[in-house]
C-alpha cells in the first residue's frame, strides 16, 4: 500500500517521516499524496525538512500558546478545577479538495433527511405509518419529546448545527460511525487548530491552497438570523451557556465572539408574556433566536428537570407560540440515538429518494431478534455500544476484551438487549502523529459541521480526532484524545 | 445586538476593582514594610491587619502576628478572600466570563498573571523578597490597566471599568492614609523629625506620588500638605478627589452616551460627595478627626457602588433599572 509515496518519503534520510511506518493501516497522509497530488506532497516536503526535535520543540511552544490563551477544557477533580488543553498534534491531517466534496455532499444529504425525519415524527409520522422503522424506537425513546408535537420551525431547520462522526476502514472508504444532532461540540478546536498552526508553523502552511476555516462564525451568525421568528427583521441573537464552569465554556465563548452574538446564561433571561427578554443595564430587551448549548433536559424547569439551575422557566412556551427560536430544536436527539442510526440509510432513502453518500457502518441492532442472535455469536469480533451513552462511554471492544468483559457484556446483552447495537471493528485509517518525540500512526476519525439556516453549509474539513495511545481506537478528549488540524487541499 | 448585560457589567466593574485592589495592597505592604525598620515593628504588622478589618480572620488561621505570616496572608493565602492572589482569581473569573467582549490580549495577559502567582511559594513572599514580589504585581496590574485603555472596546464595558477601578482606589488611597495616620499618632514620633519625614515621604512613594507631590509642594512635605495632596489635589491620579472624579465623569458619561435613564440616584450621590471634597479643607478635617473623614469617604463610596449596582446590575428582586 502506498509504495509510491513511501519512496518518496524514504528520500528525506533525515527527514521527519523517514522512519514512519503506517503499520498496516490506512495512512492519510500518504493515500492523499497519491495520483502526484501536488499540495499534499509539497506538503511532506516541508514535514522532512523539520527534524523531530525541531517539531518536538515548536509543537510545546504551541501548547503553552493555548494555555494562556486558554484554549481549553476544564476537568474537574474532587476540589479543584483544572485547564487542560486539548492535546494537539501538528501534523496535520489531510483531505484531497475532490474526496472532500463527495463528504461535504454526503453529510448534508444526511443533515436533509435527519430534518425531515425529525419533522415528520413530531408532525404526521408518516415514517411510522409506512413501517420504515419500528414506532416504539422514536415513540418510546427518551429522547422524545411529546411537547414538540405539532411545532413547526423555520425552514424546517431542526438540526441547526450538525457534527456528523466518520471513520475511515482499510478500504479507504469513509463511512458514518455516528450522528450528533442535539448540541454537538468540537468546533471551536477547528478554527483555533488553524489559527496555531498559521502562528506556529508560517512555513508549513505558506502558499499551501488549504480551505479556509474562520469564517465559521459568520456563516452561523447568518444562519441562526435566518431562522428568527416570522416578522422579526432584525433579531436579537443569543447564545445560551451553562455557565463559566462547564467544561466546554471556552467554545461558548469562542462561538460568542465570532458570531457576534451575546453570550447569556440561564441567569441573564427571563420569560414575560411568553416572550423571552435579556436582563440588560438598560432594562429587559426581547431576544428572538438562542442557540442553546444546554441539554433538553436543563433548558426550562417548567416543562423538564424542575431541579434545573441553568435554564430558563418558560422557554418552551414562548418557542411553542412561536415567538423565540431555539438552536438546536427540542428533541432532535432521538435522530442521533444509536439505534436509530442503524436505520438511517433507510431514513435517507425514504425522504429524499436518493441512496446515501456516505454508507453507514454496519450495524447489528440488538433490539431485534436477528441483530442480537447475530451479536452474541460473533462478540469477540463486534464493537458492542451502549445507545444511550455518549463520549465512548460503556463501549466494549470484542478483539480488545478479556473473556471476563465478554461474558460480562453477553449477560447485559442478554437482559436488555434494546440498550445495545453491535457493529464490525474498523481498522480505523492512521495519520503520521508527534507522541513522546517520535512520529508514528493514530488512528483518526473526521467530524464535520454542517450549519443549516435557510440552506446547508458545510465547514471545510472538520474536527480531526486523534487516539494519542499506540494502537488505541478511542478518540474522544474524555479518553486520551487530541486533535489535529484538518487540511482540505486543493 | 443586544445591550450590555447586567452580569457583564457587574463582572467587568468587579475585574476593575480588584486588580486595583490588589495593585494597592502590593504599595501598601511596601510602604508597611518601610514602616517597620522603625522601633515599633511588630505594631505595624498588626496594623496591616485591622486596616481590612481582617484581624481575626487572620488569628483563626495563624499563630502569632509575623511578618511571614502577615504578608503570606495578604499576598498568597487563597482561604483569605482579599489576599493579592484571591484578587486576581477573582479578577481571571471575571475575565474569562467577559471573554466574549474583551480583546484576547487581555485575556491572555491577566490568565498570566493568574498563572505565575500560583507558582509562588511562600518563602516568594517573605520580608526579603517582598520588593520583588510587590514590583511583579504592580507591573502586572499596570500591564493590566493598560491592556484596558489600549483594546478595550469604549462602549458601556468600558465605563463600567473606570467606575470600578475608580471606587477601589479612592476606597485604598483613605486606607493608606488611614495607616499612616494611626502609626503616627500613638507612636509619638515627633512632627517633622527624620522618621516623620521619611514616613510621609515612604507614603507619597507607595502612591507612586512622590514626583507628584513635589511638583505640587516644593517644600518639605507637612502631615497637613501630604493630606491635602493625597484627598483634594484634582490633577493626581491616586488622590481621593480624583478618583471620585473619574467615577462620576465616567457614570454621566455612560448615561449620555448610551442614553441610560436609570442611575440618577447615583449619579446625585457622586455630585453631592464630589462638592463635599471640594468645599473641605484640611483644617476641619484635623479638627473632626481624620479617622471620622476617612469613615465618611468609605461610607460614601459604599452607597455610590450599592446605587450602582441597584441601577445596572441584576438584581434578584427587581432587575436593573429601578430609578
Amino acid at each position: 500500500m502506498a509504495t509510491q509515496s513511501q519512496d518518496m518519503v524514504g528520500k528525506g534520510k533525515q527527514g521527519l517521516l523517514s522512519r514512519y511506518a503506517p503499520g498496516g493501516f490506512y495512512c492519510e497522509l500518504f493515500e492523499a499524496c497519491k495520483d502526484d497530488a501536488e499540495a499534499a506532497n509539497e506538503l511532506v516536503r516541508r514535514l522532512n525538512a523539520f527534524s523531530t526535535e525541531d517539531l518536538a520543540e515548536r509543537a510545546l511552544a504551541a501548547e503553552r500558546e493555548l494555555m494562556l490563551l486558554g484554549v481549553t477544557f476544564t476537568v474537574y477533580s474532587q476540589r479543584n478545577r483544572i485547564d487542560r488543553t486539548l492535546p494537539f498534534d501538528v501534523i496535520p491531517r489531510v483531505l484531497a479538495g475532490a474526496e472532500w466534496e463527495r463528504l461535504a455532499r454526503g453529510v448534508i444529504q444526511r443533515v436533509t433527511a435527519i430534518n425531515l425525519f425529525i419533522a415528520d415524527i413530531y408532525g404526521a409520522q408518516r415514517v411510522l405509518a409506512d413501517g420504515i422503522l419500528p414506532k416504539e424506537l422514536v415513540l418510546g425513546n427518551e429522547n422524545y419529546r411529546p411537547v414538540m408535537r405539532d411545532i413547526t420551525v423555520p425552514h424546517g431547520s431542526y438540526v441547526v448545527i450538525n457534527g456528523t462522526d466518520l471513520v475511515r476502514g482499510g478500504d479507504g472508504q469513509f463511512r458514518v460511525l455516528e450522528d450528533n444532532c442535539r448540541t454537538p461540540s468540537g468546533v471551536s478546536y477547528v478554527v483555533e487548530n488553524r489559527h496555531l498552526m498559521q502562528r506556529a508553523f508560517p512555513d508549513l502552511v505558506q502558499d499551501l491552497a488549504i480551505r479556509p476555516v474562520s469564517d465559521y462564525g459568520q456563516r452561523l451568525s447568518k444562519a441562526l438570523s435566518e431562522l428568527a421568528p416570522s416578522g422579526v427583521s432584525n433579531p436579537r441573537v443569543v447564545l445560551l451557556s451553562p455557565g463559566t464552569y462547564n467544561s466546554a465554556y471556552f467554545e461558548h465563548v469562542f462561538l460568542a465572539r465570532e458570531a457576534g452574538i451575546t453570550l447569556v446564561e440561564g441567569q441573564d433571561l427571563v420569560v414575560e408574556d411568553d416572550r423571552v427578554f435579556a436582563r440588560t443595564i438598560d432594562g429587559l430587551q426581547e431576544v428572538h433566536v438562542i442557540y442553546r448549548r444546554i441539554d433538553d433536559a436543563f433548558l426550562d424547569p417548567e416543562v423538564f428537570r424542575e431541579d434545573s439551575m441553568l435554564g430558563v422557566p418558560g422557554l418552551v412556551r414562548a418557542m411553542a407560540k412561536g415567538r423565540v427560536t431555539l438552536a438546536n430544536a427540542i428533541g432532535t436527539g432521538v435522530a442521533d440515538d444509536k439505534a436509530v442510526y442503524a436505520y438511517m440509510p433507510r431514513i435517507i432513502r425514504y425522504y429524499l429518494d436518493e441512496d446515501p453518500i456516505i454508507e453507514n457502518v454496519q450495524t447489528y441492532v440488538c433490539g431485534e431478534k436477528e441483530g442480537l442472535a447475530y451479536t452474541l455469536d460473533h462478540l469477540s469480533e463486534l464493537v458492542v455500544k451502549p445507545v444511550g451513552e455518549s463520549g465512548g462511554y460503556g463501549i466494549v471492544i470484542g478483539p480488545h476484551a478479556s473473556k471476563e468483559e465478554l461474558d460480562e457484556m453477553r449477560d447485559k446483552l442478554k437482559a436488555e438487549p434494546h440498550k445495545f447495537i453491535a457493529q464490525p471493528m474498523i481498522e480505523l485509517s492512521v495519520a503520521p502523529t508527534l507522541v513522546d518525540g517520535e512520529v508514528g500512526p493514530r488512528h483518526v476519525d473526521l467530524r464535520p459541521f454542517v450549519i443549516t439556516g435557510r440552506d446547508s453549509w458545510v465547514l471545510p474539513g472538520g474536527l480531526s480526532r486523534v487516539a494519542l495511545r499506540k494502537g488505541s481506537l478511542v478518540v474522544n478528549s474524555s479518553q486520551g484524545g487530541g486533535s489535529k488540524d484538518t487540511w482540505v487541499l486543493d | 445586538m443586544t445591550r450590555l448585560l447586567a452580569r457583564f457589567a457587574e463582572c467587568v466593574f468587579w475585574m476593575g476593582r480588584q486588580v486595583e485592589r490588589a495593585n494597592a495592597l502590593a504599595r501598601v505592604l511596601e510602604v508597611n514594610q518601610a514602616y517597620s525598620y522603625d522601633t515599633r515593628g511588630g505594631r505595624n504588622w498588626r496594623m496591616l491587619l485591622r486596616l481590612y478589618e481582617q484581624d481575626e480572620e487572620f488569628l483563626s488561621k495563624h499563630g502569632g502576628v509575623t511578618p511571614e505570616a502577615v504578608l503570606f496572608f495578604h499576598l498568597l493565602d487563597e482561604t483569605n478572600a482579599s489576599s493579592v492572589r484571591s484578587c486576581i482569581a477573582q479578577a481571571r473569573e471575571n475575565a474569562r466570563t467577559l471573554r466574549p467582549i474583551i480583546s484576547t490580549e487581555l485575556w491572555m495577559q491577566l490568565n498570566g498573571f493568574y498563572r505565575s502567582l500560583l507558582d509562588l511559594t511562600p518563602v516568594d513572599a517573605t520580608p526579603r523578597r517582598l520588593s520583588r514580589l510587590a514590583t511583579m504585581i504592580k507591573e502586572n496590574c499596570q500591564t493590566h490597566v493598560g491592556i484596558v485603555r489600549e483594546t478595550l472596546y469604549r462602549d458601556e464595558t468600558y465605563y463600567f471599568y473606570v467606575m470600578g477601578q475608580e471606587i477601589e482606589r479612592a476606597d485604598q488611597t483613605t486606607r493608606l492614609l488611614w495607616m499612616k495616620y494611626h502609626q503616627f499618632l500613638p507612636m509619638g514620633v515627633e512632627e517633622g523629625s527624620a522618621v516623620d519625614v521619611s514616613q510621609w515621604h515612604a507614603l507619597l512613594r507607595a502612591a507612586a506620588g512622590f514626583q507628584a507631590y513635589s511638583r505640587a509642594h516644593p517644600a518639605n512635605p507637612t502631615p497637613e500638605s501630604v493630606m491635602t495632596f493625597l484627598l483634594y489635589n484634582p490633577h493626581f491620579p491616586r488622590s481621593l478627589l480624583c478618583a471620585v472624579n473619574e467615577v462620576t465623569d465616567a457614570l454621566s458619561a455612560l448615561r449620555r452616551e448610551h442614553y441610560l435613564s436609570n442611575g440618577a440616584l447615583a449619579v446625585k450621590h457622586l455630585w453631592s460627595f464630589q462638592s463635599a471634597l471640594h468645599d473641605q479643607t484640611i483644617e476641619e478635617v484635623t479638627q473632626k478627626g481624620v479617622d471620622e473623614t476617612i469613615d465618611w469617604a468609605q461610607r460614601e463610596l459604599v452607597k455610590a457602588t450599592d446605587l450602582i449596582a441597584l441601577s445596572f446590575f441584576i438584581n434578584p428582586a427587581t432587575g436593573p433599572g429601578v430609578d
